[in-house]
């Protein structure tokens, strides 16, 4: 699809050296964190336990979210129902929550004292203990579901529906179905899910110690703050970011080839029907599918909804001014996202191996942010006063962390409009700001939107850099919502949790609806 | 973010037109300068009297703080370090960016005797398991704890300072026999949070019976939320403290200014604050002047403290034993 | 014979209203705008679309509600009529046994049936290391494995170019007439329908407005045709 006989226009060279400033900006940090450092460093038999763990939990998390998300994103692909599209919605929002508030959310419905320990109880069963890996695994799971069943979703939508026409007409039964459309979907798809969901959870800090339920389930990440805040050992702190590295290098190389061509961003509006091969059977076991992950996935967020919405209208005037800076900041790192990624996209669908590039974003998540932070930090002061900066940091490194999400949406419709709209451009003679207007972007506006919103959603809901660098009446609502934590101020906690939660799923929403509504205008 | 820019860009031009007045820049734990801690009063209280301006730095939370003055080393823009405990002062004295702060402390209401060249405390608490009054067969002890079946949530040392004031709460009580204290928590403890914040909402949640908390925070539920329901549980091997402290750079510009602001801490104006913002007990104000409901709080039989040079010594080993305790 | 009584189906402001005959072995093609109703009036006669009202017999049988694979139909897309992971040899296999456990007599077949379309030498290969044409003959040969007495092709050669687009429906023309397949092909060039198909229906706005012989047209077209010559 990529010939290399098309010469490199300037978006292209612009791409290549924002590809080369975003590895700069992962791997800078690190450098300057491992400069302070005294040599040589070293890891000790915790870490290595660490490691093991990390890789643990995060591989099982993976595996079950993406298994899990099969039966669900196969019923959503064959079902057709009255609120699918909100439910598709809905069910991203796990993915856009700041950890802690899911996290509470997830113990009110299965924790200790929560709403599926006392209907056990009410049943008279024993109550189920979360915690320990299966807790870490539980709340992964939570988080990574919708991801995992959207990337699958995407590969059925991108069946053309004249094949699942001939299979009805071939007279398919469901294991012929599961055979011959399903299993080549999942062979495409799986791997990259898994990878994405795997180095998600690679750095999972405060999930994993919460519900790991005690000093057995270290992970890579504690470890970092443990050398870092406890031991004051940059070397070994710089050392345990470079393992998280070799880990993203690694997963990344096993599982990159695979994910390629299948599109993040386009196809939920239509479900294909008629399915063959469909039973009873079938029609149960997707409705039940269905119902589960909605109930597994909203009632938490329920919980939540319940405990802050009384708090809402009472929040205190700090917080609102926070959710306002949060929106600006959200706003302003998607468009630094965008900016980054759209040339960088661009420039992958003209590479011979477009995995290398595509890779080097993947760092971003994988690396863990109090080393890229520090990092940063120490970068920024060898230069100027830091302080100031904190919330333009701030939504630099938000926009990073979101980048390869954008990417993994912007790359496939790229090389699709390169494919078919930039031959015609070529032969109109189109070139530069023209070609990428008329011709490509038009292509990429949903799956642009897509990622914009999710862009918008994490630089909303992370709590980021900032705590590094906070400032009196410089708070973002996360920072703002972990204080009001810290000052006893539950209520209102609650309540900023919810202001957030709605923010957060309004910012994607809007972004996400905005570029289908382009795409259709059009 | 164009915006932010030019905001930070003014806010130095304004810093530069202002420029003969002093600034005084103190690094604190980030809860300290939130609306709803200490800060701004504190802030409004002392400038009203230095002719200077005061500048609050939030940081994370006590070793967050020493690991940013780490980075720093004396380059650092900070004149005045508030927010250390008496765990992190020997790592910080050892730095050699402290200066003495000269200053004889009177009137510090402290139950232990204070002697330290560079630090003042400025607040202090005991750390203690916080349960609801309604809680039966409540331990008074950790051995009573350990062969209960009462589910208790405590903090990560290697992440946060109460954390690794359980700790060396253990260590001072129990010494050689720390290990088997925690082989015997090990049941009891549900899970292990990374900060103070996610214990305290875990156990508000109801997830488990008691938190390690402070014999303060129940004045919290008492004085802000009128509700009398939540108490600590008194424990004879006496109780844990946590004295917060702060201490002058030796490279501060303003080192008239820093001593200033270390005496004006220890006066009644900053400590007053204290209570009802930070939920601890003032350094240095009589028992009489605390405000209506600190009067309830449990009163430990004994205060337990390791001096900051042997908390040092014994936190590796102490944090060796409690994981492998915990991690069977 | 397949006999189309009087039926009716509207979706989005569209609406397919009509009534036809096609004898045994008659050659019929669809002429039409696109959007005249051409893909619908196939998706309705292979069951894809279920029929507001009126009927569809094949021989004498309603086969209106069938099962669209229990109807005597094989069909033919313009693309997507190979799974791109499965060999050449596998994709016409799956018109005999859809889980593709194959018998010694199965395979036969299938390698048999390769050869009629010519592609015996490239039974192991995948749709994409063929070629265009290659590829609509594997599907083709698929149909032919089928045995179905109707044959429904939309558009399937339209991204072929011309010669072998003339060569395809010359292939289609022997097989068909060999085993005496009745077929109904949707096409919008009147050329294509003439090297196939023995007559004519002009589609428009979902009506037939036109039904005749294909011999001689040209002589004496009538008014309708003319844009189409």
């Amino acid at each position: 699809m990529a010939s290399r006989a098309q010469p490199l226009g300037a978006i292209h060279w612009t791409g290549a050296v924002l590809a080369a400033l975003v590895a700069l900006a992962v791997l800078g940090p690190l450098g300057a964190v491992m400069l302070r450092a005294s040599w040589p460093p070293t890891l000790g038999p915790a870490d290595w336990a660490a490691i093991r763990f990390t890789l643990l939990q995060a591989a099982l998390s993976a595996l079950v979210s993406v298994t899990l998300a099969i039966p669900v994103a196969r019923a959503l692909a064959r079902r057709d129902f009255a609120g699918r599209r909100v439910l598709v919605t809905l069910m991203g929002a796990p993915f856009l929550l700041p950890v802690i508030v899911a996290v509470l959310g997830l113990l009110a419905v299965f924790g200790r004292a929560g709403w599926a320990n006392d209907l056990l109880a009410a049943l008279g069963a024993a109550r189920v203990d979360v915690y320990g890996l299966q807790g870490i695994v539980l709340a992964h799971v939570f988080l990574n579901l919708p991801l995992a069943v959207r990337l699958i979703l995407q590969g059925w939508q991108a069946v053309p529906s004249e094949r699942i026409r001939l299979a009805t007409s071939l007279g398919f039964s469901t294991a012929d179905m599961r055979r011959q459309f399903e299993r080549p979907i999942l062979r495409a798809v799986l791997p990259g899910a898994a990878l994405l969901i795997f180095l998600i959870c690679t750095t999972s800090f405060a999930v994993a110690l919460i519900l790991g339920g005690g000093p057995s389930s270290t992970t890579v990440e504690l470890a970092i703050y443990q050398a870092f805040r406890f031991d004051f050992d940059l070397g070994r702190a710089a050392l345990l970011g470079l393992v998280q590295v070799a880990i993203c290098l690694g997963a990344g190389a096993l599982a990159f080839g695979a994910i390629r061509g299948h599109e993040v961003g386009a196809g939920l509006d239509r479900p294909a029907l008629p399915w063959p091969g469909d039973t009873r059977v079938a029609r149960a076991l997707d409705a039940a599918a269905i119902l589960a992950a909605t109930g597994f996935l909203l009632l938490p967020l329920a919980a939540v909804l319940l405990k802050g919405l009384p708090a809402l209208t009472g929040l205190p005037p700090v917080v609102w001014e926070a959710a306002l800076r949060s929106i600006i900041l959200a706003l302003a790192s998607t468009a630094l996202a965008v900016a980054l990624a759209l040339p960088i996209a661009l420039l992958v669908t003209r590479l011979r191996r477009p995995g290398l590039v595509e890779g080097l974003a993947f760092l971003t998540i994988a690396v863990s942010p109090l080393v890229i932070g520090t990092g940063l930090f120490l970068l920024i002061r060898s230069v100027t006063n830091p302080i100031p900066l904190a919330l333009p940091v701030t939504g630099m490194v938000n926009a990073l962390v979101a980048l390869p999400f954008l990417l993994r949406a912007l790359v496939p419709a790229a090389m699709e409009a390169e494919a078919t709209q930039g031959r015609l451009a070529e032969a109109l003679g189109m070139r530069g700001l023209a070609r990428l207007r008329h011709a490509i972007l038009p292509r990429l506006r949903r799956p642009l939107g897509f990622g914009a919103g999710l862009a918008a959603a994490f630089s909303m809901g992370d709590l980021g850099v900032i705590a590094l660098f906070s400032t009196p009446g410089q708070g973002t609502l996360p920072l703002e919502m972990y204080r009001l934590m810290g000052s006893y101020r539950t209520d209102d906690a609650q309540g900023a949790a919810v202001l957030l939660m709605a923010l957060t799923l309004a910012l994607f929403w809007a972004f996400d609806r905005g570029g289908r509504l382009d795409a259709v205008t059009r | 973010m164009k915006h932010t820019i030019i905001a930070a860009g003014l806010s130095v031009v304004a810093g530069a037109a202002f420029a003969q007045t002093p600034v005084l820049t103190v690094y604190t734990y980030d809860s300290f300068v939130s609306d709803w801690g200490p800060g701004p009063a504190v802030e409004e209280a002392f400038e009203a009297t230095c002719g200077c301006d005061l500048q609050f730095v939030g940081a994370g939370d006590g070793a967050a703080l020493l690991a940013r003055l780490r980075l720093e080393g004396e380059s650092t823009e900070a004149d005045i370090v508030l927010g250390l405990d008496t765990n992190l002062t020997a790592a910080a004295r050892e730095t050699g960016l402290f200066a003495p702060h000269g200053i004889t402390p009177d009137g510090l209401t402290l139950p232990i005797a204070w002697d330290d060249a560079e630090f003042l405390p400025f607040d202090w608490g005991y750390f203690a398991f916080v349960h609801d009054t309604a809680l039966a067969n409540v331990p008074g002890d950790f051995e009573a704890l350990a062969a209960s079946d009462i589910s208790i949530v405590i903090q990560d040392p290697r992440s946060s300072t109460p954390g690794l004031g359980l700790l060396m709460w253990v260590e001072a009580a129990y010494g050689d026999g720390a290990g088997e204290i925690w082989e015997g928590l090990a049941d009891n403890i549900v899970t292990v949070t990374p900060g103070w914040s996610e214990a305290y909402g875990l156990f508000l949640e109801g997830e488990a019976d008691m938190v390690l908390s402070y014999t303060t925070s129940p004045a919290y539920h008492l004085i802000a939320e009128e509700d009398p329901s939540k108490t600590a549980a008194a424990f004879a091997e006496g109780h844990y403290m946590q004295v917060e402290v702060a201490g002058m750079l030796a490279g501060t510009d303003q080192p008239e200014l820093a001593q200033a602001f270390l005496s004006f801490m220890l006066t009644p104006e900053f400590q007053e604050v204290i209570p009802t913002t930070n939920w601890m007990y003032p350094a240095a104000l009589p028992a009489s002047a605390l405000p209506e409901g600190f009067e309830t709080l449990v009163q430990p039989s004994q205060a337990l403290l390791l001096s900051p040079e042997d908390a040092a010594a014994r936190r590796d080993e102490a944090l060796a034993t409690w994981q492998a305790a915990l991690s069977r | 014979m397949l006999s189309l009584d009087k039926l009716r189906f509207a979706q989005d402001g569209f609406t397919l209203s009509l009534s036809g005959r096609i004898a045994r072995g008659e050659r019929v093609a669809l002429l039409g705008a696109s959007g005249s109703g051409k893909s619908t009036l196939l998706s309705l006669i292979a069951g894809f679309e279920r029929a507001e009202a009126g009927r569809i017999l094949w021989a004498g049988t309603d086969i209106t509600a069938a099962p669209v694979a229990a109807r005597p139909v094989s069909i033919l897309f313009q693309d997507g009529n190979l799974f791109p992971h499965l060999t050449a040899f596998d994709n016409v296999a799956l018109g005999l046994r859809p889980d593709l456990r194959l018998s010694a007599e199965d395979r036969d077949r299938v390698a048999d049936s390769l050869s009629q379309v010519g592609l015996g030498d490239h039974a192991g290969k995948r749709p994409a290391a063929l070629s265009g044409g290659q590829q609509a003959r594997v599907a083709l040969a698929r149909m032919l494995l089928r045995d179905r007495p109707l044959a429904l092709l939309d558009e399937p050669f339209a991204a072929l170019d011309p010669g072998l687009k003339t060569e395809m429906l010359a292939l289609v023309r022997e097989l068909c007439a060999a085993r005496g397949l009745t077929l109904l092909m949707a096409c919008h060039d009147l050329r294509d329908a003439e090297r196939l198909c023995d007559r004519l229906w002009l589609l428009e706005d979902g009506a037939k407005v036109l039904d005749l012989g294909l011999s001689g047209l040209r002589d004496d077209p009538p008014e309708g045709l003319r844009p189409w010559m």
